[in-house]
């Protein structure tokens, strides 16, 4: 119950960092992408199609990914995401804020000691 | 963001503006695919295909909306909304097509104003000579004498000083205008052209079209290079576009020149306003000018030079090493340079051409010009925000349908830049019409071709660019800032803003209304100004006669007479002069009052008072003949004219003017007195009347006369005093002339009356100029005026129904209308006074006996605009009578 208060804002908050971590040392592309974030969370977080693609658009105008169309055999073609240089700066950024936020929460949430 | 990552950037965006298509079907593509591969997941969990596909579907949401978000999420927002608003505000000008030609008139006319006037500047002043290579570098150079104001010409060895000696010049060059009979058979023509150093044509970049320019040895000796560069123009219409011209002979004052070249279209020489016909070198100066030769004098002053400055040189740089030079001639030769220094003037403000005497003009033409562009653009505003005003409605419902007030004002700004920009559009073509219209404001010359052309290049589109920003701030800042204040309710609201009494947004239209009538004022002011004082320069006695004398000359240095021939000659045509029917009297000066030459000048001594020449003041005089005094009409008060015998043989003699018999004698008969003139003692044998030399504006000052056969000048100017018409004169002249020879050419022929009037011609352009845009300014401000009155009219129909339902009667109505117009534009009147008061003293230069303050100008400033106001306010006001109060009401 808890978690789903939270969900919403939490999942707004941490969603470019979700989408750019996944794709940092591998293209993906968006179905995966949003597969892999269900998956690797316990099916905790999930984003639906409606906000999840609109996402990665924005990501890529502001510069962070970059997609590209890629045609297999037998296959329709499929649109892959990559980190580029800025996004990875951004990541980093980003992850360092998360972090730095989480210790900053478990700092005052965790148990005081007798 | 690396530059690549920028660019990626920049494609993705630009792709979604101008690939919409394509941004859409990779959408569906991306979506089409997400959902297979969800499909694909459920069969795999083992569902059927349907429930697969059903599940599938579920999972995603709903296509259409997601694409839409999808859409939304690639636009670039900022290039979308512009190109919408561009289309959405081109469709509001042609629904409105009558606010749409009235804003775009005012626009034109006042961005048009603004960029001819500016064209001239860039024509006129700072790039005047067409086909000059760095003229941004190119400074004029003068020489100055102390204790007087304004330039003096230089003399060839002290130019030929500053050309080897300055370190901070990359070329110094000469170019002196002259005139020149071009003799065709037994046809003389007069023409212009230029005297000029050898390296002229190097030094300006313009390499001839045929043939060469100089070489260095053509500007040494004494008439030893008879060859001539003809313009592009004369070798068009007078050869015929000959090819072979080069090598050709033309008689140029009488002399056999050989054609060396032809200076390239559309190149015209170094004299603002003048076609240049020919260039000859310096060596020839004789041939063109009186005085002797004059290459080895260096008190012989006849130059007009022009220098390039280095790269990175300043004008003040330069100008320290010119005056240093200067102040070094002066030690190393005293009788000729005492007191002469030498000084480089920018480009526009060169003291020998035309360019000097526009400046003042063109000066107040930028205030003029900003004046009609702000009053334009104050009407634009007030149309903009009255039409505003009846899309309240549209825009309040935008804002409830989710527009957010930023996009509306984007919106209307974009709007307002439209407007803008054709208005800018219109203006440059406006400007690129009347390019030439300067040159039909300064009186026409015989034998001269006029080129006073505007240049319409880089800089002015720039600066009319900036115009167009301004103006769209301006302008549409006004109106759309009005969208801060709208409210929902307000859509529910039908009424509008009255005509009488006060409303809060009516302060805006008002305001603005009183700011254009205040503008108009200032301009009908001074127009008023101006048209006073070229009145009274035009009635203010110059000191001669200015009826029944006409003035002329004859080639005779064109025609190569030497002095004795000279002076036979002017001996028999005065004889024949005389004798001919109708004429009273004639006489010859070397120069004519209020001419283009300069007057000769000479430190003097009184007899009793002789201190060393350092200490001598410098005072101007004029060679005249016989019958001098008489023939112009100056009064002599004492003494008499000089007559025939006081010719070269004679002892000296001399004639003062009043001014300069108060100075020096103190009141004291100067008849009989002496004074030193270079160098020999002349004895005073008359005392003139003050006249005006060399402007109607000066103030009287010493100045006397020598006789011209004491002080030849071959080529003096006639006077003749006659009852007869000047076209009889003329042709009698002619005939009078060609009897003693054919080749000798009568120069133009003029009376007196229009030598002052061209004398006068700065004024002239300023009087045509500013009334001309002052009254389009006026006429801008009553168009605002009666657009603002007709439209607030129409909006408070309902009002001014009821008022007539409830007993008002027509005239009352009339009264109301017009009464409201008065007041506004009697604030504008009060705050246009006010702001005059001060700006008229810009005027200073142009005014003649004037105050700028003057009431009369003012009082006829005032009576004007109250009648255009009435004007404007009439017709408003007669159709607010015409409402049918019950159609009103009932609607």
């Amino acid at each position: 119950m808890r978690v789903k208060l939270f969900d919403r804002e939490l999942k707004k908050g941490s969603a470019e960092l979700l989408i750019l971590s996944l794709i940092e040392h591998r293209p993906r592309h968006g179905y995966e992408i949003s597969k892999l974030i269900e998956q690797r969370s316990d099916g905790v977080l999930k984003f639906n199609v409606a906000s999840f693609y609109p996402l990665l658009y924005r990501l890529e105008k502001r510069g962070f990914i970059s997609g590209r169309w890629v045609e297999k055999a037998g296959q329709r073609r499929r649109r892959y995401y990559q980190l580029t240089a800025q996004g990875r700066t951004v990541l980093k950024e980003q992850r360092s804020s998360w972090a730095d936020f989480v210790n900053a929460i478990n700092r005052i949430t965790g148990e005081e000691h007798a | 963001m690396s530059f690549a990552e920028w660019f990626s950037s920049l494609r993705v965006r630009t792709r979604a503006l101008f690939h919409r298509e394509r941004a859409g079907q990779e959408i569906d593509d991306e979506l089409r695919d997400h959902l297979e591969q969800q499909i694909a997941e459920n069969l795999a969990a083992g569902m059927p295909a349907e429930e697969a596909r059903t599940q599938a579907l579920r999972a995603l949401g709903g296509i259409t909306q997601i694409r839409e978000q999808c859409v939304e999420a690639k636009r670039f927002n900022a290039a979308e909304d512009f190109v919408e608003d561009l289309r959405y505000g081109l469709r509001q000008l042609r629904r409105n097509p009558g606010f749409s030609a009235l804003a775009l008139l005012c626009l034109i006319l006042g961005i048009g104003a603004n960029a001819a006037v500016f064209s001239w500047l860039e024509g006129v002043l700072f790039r005047p000579y067409p086909m000059v290579a760095h003229q941004e570098r190119l400074v004029a150079l003068a020489g100055t004498s102390r204790g007087e104001s304004g330039a003096t010409e230089i003399a060839w060895p002290d130019l030929l000083v500053v050309r080897e000696s300055c370190t901070q010049c990359e070329a110094v060059f000469v170019s002196k205008i002259t005139s020149s009979t071009l003799n065709i058979g037994a046809r003389a023509e007069v023409t212009v052209g230029s005297i000029v150093s050898a390296n002229y044509f190097e030094a300006i970049g313009v390499r001839p079209a045929l043939g060469r320019g100089f070489e260095p040895s053509e500007e040494i000796g004494s008439n030893g290079h008879p060859v001539v560069v003809i313009s592009n123009q004369l070798w068009r219409r007078r050869f015929h576009g000959d090819p072979n011209i080069v090598g050709k002979v033309q008689r140029l004052n009488n002399v056999p020149h050989t054609i060396i070249g032809v200076a390239p279209a559309g190149f015209y020489g170094t004299f603002v306003g003048w076609a240049m016909q020919f260039w000859v070198p310096a060596s020839m100066e004789e041939t063109f000018e009186s005085g002797g030769y004059k290459l080895e004098d260096r008190g012989a002053r006849w130059v007009e030079a022009y220098a390039r400055l280095k790269p990175g040189v300043t004008r003040a740089q330069a100008q320290e090493e010119v005056s240093a030079i200067a102040v070094r001639l002066e030690r190393e030769y005293p009788a000729t340079n005492r007191g002469r220094g030498m000084r480089l003037w920018p480009l526009w403000a060169t003291p020998f051409n035309n360019a000097g005497t526009l400046l003042p003009t063109l000066e107040i033409m930028i205030v003029v010009v900003a004046f009609v562009l702000l009053i334009a653009c104050a009407n634009v505003a007030n149309l903009l925000l009255v039409r505003s005003f009846g899309r309240r409605q549209e825009m309040t419902v935008r804002l409830a349908l989710g527009a957010s007030r930023v996009r509306l004002l984007k919106q209307l700004l974009t709007e307002t830049l439209i407007l803008a920009a054709l208005g800018t559009g219109g203006g440059l073509l406006v400007a690129w019409l009347s390019r030439h219209a300067l040159v039909l404001l300064l009186p026409a010359r015989s034998g001269v071709s006029m080129y006073l052309p505007g240049e319409i290049d880089w800089r002015v589109m720039m600066l009319n660019a900036g115009i167009c920003l301004a103006v769209t701030l301006m302008v549409g800042l006004v109106p759309a800032l009005q969208t801060r204040e709208l409210q929902l309710a307000d859509a529910l609201r039908s009424e509008a803003s009255a005509v009488v009494g006060a409303r809060g947004r009516a302060w805006m239209r008002s305001g603005m209304i009183v700011f254009q009538v205040a503008l108009s004022f200032i301009l009908l002011v001074g127009a008023a100004l101006l048209m006073e004082s070229l009145e009274k320069i035009r009635t203010t006695s110059p000191g001669f006669s200015t009826t029944s004398v006409v003035q002329t000359g004859v080639s005779l240095v064109a025609a190569g007479y030497d002095a004795p021939r000279a002076r036979d000659f002017q001996d028999e045509l005065m004889d024949r002069v005389r004798a001919m029917p109708g004429v009273e009297s004639a006489a010859y000066a070397r120069l004519s009052p209020l001419g283009n030459g300069s007057y000769s000048s000479t430190p003097i001594a009184v007899d009793g008072y002789d201190v060393p020449l350092v200490d001598q003041p410098t005072v101007e005089y004029n060679q005249v003949g016989p019958d001098y005094f008489a023939t112009l009409g100056i009064g002599l008060l004492t003494g008499r004219e000089f007559t025939r015998n006081d010719n070269e043989n004679a002892p000296l003699v001399a004639i003062v003017n009043r001014t300069m018999a108060v100075r020096f004698w103190r009141g004291e008969d100067p008849i009989g007195r002496r004074v030193k003139i270079k160098g020999g003692w002349a004895r005073m044998v008359g005392v003139a009347a003050d006249a005006k030399y060399e402007s109607m504006r000066e103030d009287p000052k010493p100045f006397f006369y020598v006789p011209l056969r004491q002080d030849f000048a071959r080529g003096p100017v006639l006077y003749v005093r006659t009852t007869q018409p000047v076209r009889a004169v003329a042709e009698a002249l002619v005939s009078q002339v060609h009897a003693l020879d054919a080749n000798v050419a009568l120069y133009e022929l003029l009376t007196l009356q229009e030598q002052v009037n061209r004398s006068t011609s700065p004024q002239l352009v300023a009087v045509t100029l500013v009334s001309l845009l002052g009254g389009l300014a006026v006429i801008l401000a009553a168009v605002g005026l009666y657009g603002v009155i007709s439209y607030s009219v129409a909006q408070s129909r309902r009002e001014l129904g009821l008022r007539m339902a409830l007993g008002a009667d027509g005239p009352r109505l009339l009264r109301m209308v017009i009464g409201r117009g008065l007041r506004l534009t009697g604030a504008g009147i009060l705050l246009g006074a006010a702001a005059g008061f001060v700006l008229t003293r810009m005027l200073g230069k142009l005014l003649f006996n004037v105050s700028p303050h003057d009431p009369v100008a003012f009082g006829s400033a005032l009576a004007a605009m109250t009648i255009i106001a009435i004007a404007a306010c009439l017709l408003p006001a007669w159709r607010a009578t015409r409402i049918n109060p019950t159609q009103v009401l009932r609607s």
